[in-house]
């Protein structure tokens, strides 16, 4: 077996090694990949950053910890933003495992908004994040497609306490929110089928302004639907989100994994080509042969 | 009359559903937001069967020796422990006896488990249950440091149970979901090769898709966004439109035939 052969039929135990020696090398290494950021992705941001001080909007934290690389620093950058800029934020989950990482995500942010920052030449200050008056998260119900529904009614159908045992007519923020009407928009980040009920049995039955955060897998998908315009921006994987973390000055987790995935893609590319140059020697031999 | 009543409600329930979309009246959405609670409570119900269906799979596993059947020990004390962690909602300050509470409790599952798979023995197991279980009473009797909390979810704010999902869940998940890097990273390798015109169409595609925003093509770089860009805005778009109103006709029909009574397989028969 000649070179080129080998280069087609490599034991994928080398393209593990080689897979996980980059990744470690790139995490271990320090320099920056320079994000070029989509309109899908501007649109959302763009449209979070003109929200009037006081307006509510809708993150449905949809993903279990399986997601979290992609999912979770989407929803730490979108949070902090709108809690920096005064919005109020209603956080429900509708996957099994999520209401932990919308637990932990609220934990997170809170403390971090508890520092000064600046994002975009704008000085933020220090401020308590509260229960009930910036936030709610109504908690996890199963069955998505009821649930979404039954929230266009009243969000007290579905859940009439919220996660930490409060009826949600004692807390502050919610007695001017009824239901979808109320808020300024959802956006759903999701690494389950949550979003297509989002699309067709939120969006679609009482038109509220949707946007979606989705695994890096499942984004093609969803192009549909921001091309019809029932959703109004998409952020793909751990590049949508570094997209996000870029436009808010808020460098965070994605955009310090973006180095790692990109030389991951890298390798992957560079084993594709010599794969294709195997594979073209090879039968540009098998052809000369059967000629002679 | 037991086939034909479930066909009947499905079809009135269905119709009903279809037709009030189209009714804004108040009645109509007050049976609608009622319907909706009975789903909810139904739905419910199913997580209960859930539970008991893990149980009873589990059990069956051990009982036949299965490969791996040891795993399924843990898997139900696992069950019950993370349970128990929710339900009370203890902050770490004043555990009292709570952790021995705990080893009674998964020891008279254990027990309980024990005596279903063996045919011998059975006494000593279920008498072994017995004594764990009236150590659990005793121990929530007279131990007042801690609660069960089973009509809130103040259980969730648990320090073990955030501790047990923070760093045994969440790690245990990535890990699983990481893996798949790899098999994607072979499969590439593999699956990737310009055999055809079709073939090579797709290998492009994705190699425009991976490169999109690739920063150190120099002047190339804004070329390979717009080709990316137009790739998921153009072929993807009208191949995925074309699979959702696919997938969205099929949807209808199968609904139809449900509502129709032509198809049955959701009570357990064709």
């Amino acid at each position: 077996m000649d070179i080129f052969e080998k280069l087609m039929k490599l034991d994928r135990r080398w393209v593990f090694l080689f897979l996980i020696a980059v990744c470690v090398v790139t995490y271990a290494a320090d320099f920056e990949i320079p994000v070029l950021v989509e309109p899908e992705v501007e649109a959302i941001f763009n449209f979070v950053d003109t929200l009037p001080a006081g307006a509510a909007v809708m993150i449905p934290i949809d993903y279990d910890p399986g997601s979290l690389a992609e999912l979770h620093p989407m929803t730490y950058a979108i949070v902090e933003q709108c809690w920096r800029k005064n919005l109020k934020v209603v956080f429900s989950a509708l996957s099994q495992n999520a209401p932990g990482m919308a637990d932990q995500a609220i934990r997170d942010i809170s403390d971090s908004l508890k520092v000064e920052k600046e994002y975009n030449g704008v000085v933020y200050p220090p401020r308590e994040i509260v229960n009930g008056v910036d936030y709610c998260f109504l908690g996890y119900k199963p069955y998505p497609a009821i649930i979404i529904l039954s929230m266009g009614q009243n969000f007290r159908l579905p859940f009439p306490l919220d996660y930490y045992g409060t009826p949600l007519d004692s807390l502050p923020m919610m007695r001017d929110i009824q239901n979808y009407d109320d808020l300024a928009c959802v956006i759903d980040i999701s690494g389950t089928n949550a979003t297509d009920y989002w699309i067709s049995y939120g969006q679609g039955r009482y038109g509220f302004p949707l946007a979606i955060g989705v695994t890096g897998v499942s984004t093609a998908q969803y192009y549909p639907y921001y091309g019809s315009g029932q959703i109004f921006g998409i952020m793909g994987g751990m590049l949508g989100a570094a997209q996000y973390e870029q436009l808010a000055d808020n460098p965070g987790l994605a955009k310090d994994g973006m180095r790692v995935q990109w030389s991951a893609h890298m390798m992957i590319i560079a084993f594709i080509v010599l794969g294709n140059v195997g594979y073209f020697v090879s039968r540009i031999r098998a052809r000369r042969g059967e000629r002679r | 009359m037991k086939r034909q009543i479930p066909v009947v409600l499905v079809g009135l329930f269905g119709l009903f559903m279809i037709f009030q979309y189209f009714v804004p009246h108040e009645s109509s959405e007050w049976i609608y937001e009622f319907l909706l609670d009975w789903t909810i409570i139904i739905g419910i119900f199913a997580m209960a069967l859930g539970l008991w269906s893990l149980y009873r799979v589990s059990v069956e596993k051990i009982r036949t020796r299965k490969p791996a059947w040891g795993y399924n020990y843990l898997t139900l004390v696992g069950l019950f422990t993370m349970m128990l962690f929710g339900f009370t909602s203890q902050n770490g300050e004043a555990w009292g006896w709570f952790f021995p509470f705990m080893v009674a409790a998964n020891l008279t599952l254990v027990m309980i488990i024990q005596a279903s798979v063996t045919k011998g023995h059975r006494g000593l197991f279920l008498g072994t249950a017995g004594v764990c279980l009236a150590v659990c009473i005793v121990i929530i009797i007279f131990d007042d440091t801690w609660g069960f909390h089973f009509e809130t979810a103040e259980g969730l704010q648990s320090t073990m149970f955030r501790a047990f999902f923070d760093n045994i869940l969440i790690p245990i998940f990535a890990t699983m979901f990481s893996l798949l890097a790899f098999f994607i990273a072979s499969a590439a390798y593999r699956a990737f090769r310009a055999r055809n015109v079709m073939a090579t169409l797709l290998l492009l595609a994705a190699l425009i898709v991976m490169l999109r925003f690739n920063p150190y093509f120099g002047p190339l770089s804004p070329y390979m966004s717009k080709a990316s860009n137009w790739l998921m805005n153009v072929p993807n778009l009208a191949a995925q439109r074309a699979i959702i109103i696919g997938v969205g006709l099929g949807i209808v029909a199968t609904a139809l035939k449900v509502i129709l009574g032509i198809e049955r397989g959701y009570m357990g028969k064709g």
